[in-house]
């Protein structure tokens, strides 16, 4: 189980083909209170960099864009009764979707969770 | 204790702040500080403010639509009625209280002379359906205004139905979009710049068209390489706002154009920032094709609840032939009001995409504009920009000093100044604190997380018709409230503290809205 990062602040937990997608917690942190994030559904089709879902906080509306290509196999449900988890679990529990990679190669070019946080400190 | 220069006491000090003894008022109230209950808890069902006269017996056709329940709506009376509107109204804050500094929104004063030129009853008593031998006067007012808005904007056709600045962008769009398909090009995609107003990708979204971003550079303006490095037979349009809303001018704009022309598409301009070019720049000099003219914000006409707004959108000649029906054509007998397409008549409009709306447009609005443009004069006019443009600077020298001023060092700004939050972040705070401490200071606050491209986003728009007294009454307050913040800043996590309402928790009025008016 693999986690990649993008510079877009999307996460990526790889196992498998299954790869789960959500936003970092720097990103929650950017956003302020989350009220509403609009997942995609089961059996649709994402491209790497390519938008996937919106998330809405107090403040503004943002493109969530998928970190690899794939088909959307699972979206979290809970985020409708619940967007706080984006908040208080971004990296857990406030996941957005699950994806089946369609190319395993795209991961390549997505950083680490070293490299992220060495990517934060330059922002 | 502070006062003004013939010694009158202006200002209670901390230990003379209003407390009544023994706590609290029967009513709430703080003496003219109104608690005004709801319409609902207010009337009462069994009661009527008015005498209906009984229904006589009818042939009922709802069926089973038909109400059985009461529909409880309140009875008040009109006295109740009208004290409880206006007992709300002084809960409000607007243009006639105080400077409104909202980024974007050009909230200037509304002068008085509008208002009187559109009660003029050959104004304000017709009808949009009267014969047009009757209404002579008011058409030629609004052929008079089209003829300066193309004036000013060096523009050959205007569009004056459109009903608001999003109206306008849909009008300017689908008149690109019927251009598109009059010669049969299917391009599909509009870049909008990061530095665009948010309703334009809404709008082009909305024609069906799909909406790239291009990134602003790091002097805030359109990242040119960047926009002609994606244009190609797919870009229909790009939909760019001058100035752009970080408050900067565009200097690339002609060049900008030519790229987006020579690659076949059309250029849309964002005229919502128009206060700060007009009689300075006209739009049809850069090759703009398509702009709408907010004027409810350039010219002065009311907004923001006192609206309705009104956005004429001007147009290129390449554009010219799809504008929209009706309007008004000066004839050898008088005005007329052209409102159906027949190709004989007109060759310049006969390509019209149709009707936007059910009459001609904000008659009212005509009025107050014209009435603005000729107590200016071309002078008047040229000076408005001018002023608008001077004020903004002056916030922003006066302030740049303590608030994150995120462009400043690229040279001025246009006609708002835009600030970050940057400075509050070692103590913890953010826009949305400031902006509720300035509400303490009785200002209504500026734009606040928007444009998204700084962080945390104020931006401020003092308009030209602020004097310097009243730019430096709300200077002193946003430098008193950013050195108190950072000095003591537990103070201001939970701002307001004297308004009627404390902090709204406004995410859980998102996340959990309540929208009746009984607890569930």
């Amino acid at each position: 189980m693999t986690t990649y990062f993008t510079k877009e602040h999307e996460w990526l937990r790889v196992e498998g083909d299954i790869a789960t997608v959500g936003i970092t917690d720097y990103a929650q942190a950017q956003l302020g209170d989350v009220v509403f994030a609009d997942v995609p559904e089961a059996g649709r089709t994402v491209s790497k960099g390519g938008e996937a879902a919106v998330v809405e906080s107090v403040k503004a509306a943002s493109d969530v864009y998928s970190p690899a290509s794939g088909e959307v196999v699972e979206a979290n449900a809970a985020l409708a009764d619940e967007p706080a988890l984006v908040n208080t679990d971004p990296q857990g529990s406030g996941w957005f979707f699950k994806l089946k990679l369609s190319d395993v190669s795209e991961l390549d070019g997505l950083m680490d969770e070293a490299a992220y946080t060495a990517f934060l400190a330059t922002l | 204790m502070s006062m003004n220069n013939i010694g009158r006491v202006t200002r209670l000090s901390g230990d003379q702040l209003p407390e009544l003894p023994g706590g609290v008022t029967f009513t709430g109230n703080r003496a003219l500080m109104l608690e005004e209950p709801l319409l609902f808890e207010l009337g009462s069902t069994d009661r009527c403010g008015v005498d209906l006269q009984s229904v006589p017996e009818a042939m009922d056709r709802l069926g089973d639509l038909a109400r059985t329940a009461p529909i409880d709506l309140p009875g008040l009376s009109e006295p109740e009625t009208v004290r409880h509107y206006t007992r709300l109204s002084r809960q409000n804050y607007a243009i006639d209280l105080g400077i409104f500094p909202l980024g974007s929104c050009t909230m200037k004063h509304n002068p008085r002379l509008n208002e009187k030129m559109a009660r003029l009853p050959g104004f304000a008593d017709i009808h949009p359906l009267q014969p047009q031998a009757t209404v002579q006067g008011a058409l030629e007012l609004i052929d008079r205004l089209a003829y300066w808005l193309m004036t000013l904007t060096g523009m050959p056709a205007v569009a004056m139905s459109p009903k608001a600045g999003a109206h306008g962008e849909l009008c300017g769009m689908l008149a690109i979009r019927a251009a598109l398909d009059a010669r049969g090009d299917s391009r599909k995609v509009v870049l909008v710049p990061e530095s665009a107003h948010g309703t334009n990708p809404a709008t082009a979204a909305f024609c069906g068209f799909t909406v790239e971003n291009i990134p602003a550079n790091a002097r805030g303006r359109v990242d040119v390489d960047a926009l002609k490095a994606r244009l190609g037979p797919d870009v229909a349009a790009v939909m760019i706002t001058n100035p752009n809303t970080c408050g900067l001018f565009e200097p690339d704009l002609v060049d900008i154009c030519a790229a987006v022309h020579a690659a076949g598409g059309f250029v849309y301009c964002d005229g919502a920032n128009f206060n700060a070019n007009v009689g300075r720049v006209r739009p049809g000099d850069l090759g703009i094709d398509a702009m709408h003219i907010n004027l409810h914000k350039t010219f002065s006409t009311p907004h923001g609840g006192g609206g309705p707004g009104s956005g004429p959108v001007v147009f290129s000649e390449a554009l010219a032939p799809f504008a929209p029906l009706p309007f008004v054509r000066k004839t050898r007998e008088g005005f007329e009001l052209v409102e159906e397409m027949q190709a004989r008549e007109s060759a310049d409009h006969n390509h019209s995409f149709g009707r936007m709306v059910a009459f001609h447009g904000q008659m009212g609005m005509f009025v107050r504009a014209l009435a603005y443009m000729m107590s200016h004069g071309a002078d008047g006019l040229r000076q408005v920009a001018e002023d608008a443009v001077l004020n903004a600077n002056y916030m922003l020298a006066s302030l740049k000093d303590i608030y994150t001023a995120p462009f400043a060092e690229t040279g001025p700004c246009m006609h708002e100044a835009l600030f970050a939050d940057d400075f509050l972040g070692p103590v913890g705070l953010t826009t949305l604190d400031l902006a509720k401490a300035l509400i303490d200071e009785g200002f209504h606050p500026m734009t606040v997380y928007f444009p998204l491209v700084v962080h945390g986003a104020m931006l401020v728009e003092p308009t030209e018709t602020e004097s310097k007294a009243s730019l430096d009454q709300l200077i002193g307050a946003m430098r008193s409230v950013a050195e108190r913040m950072l000095a003591s800043p537990n103070d201001f996590r939970t701002s307001p503290h004297l308004a009627p309402r404390r902090r709204l928790d406004e995410t859980a009025a998102a996340r959990k809205p309540v929208l009746g008016y009984k607890a569930a």
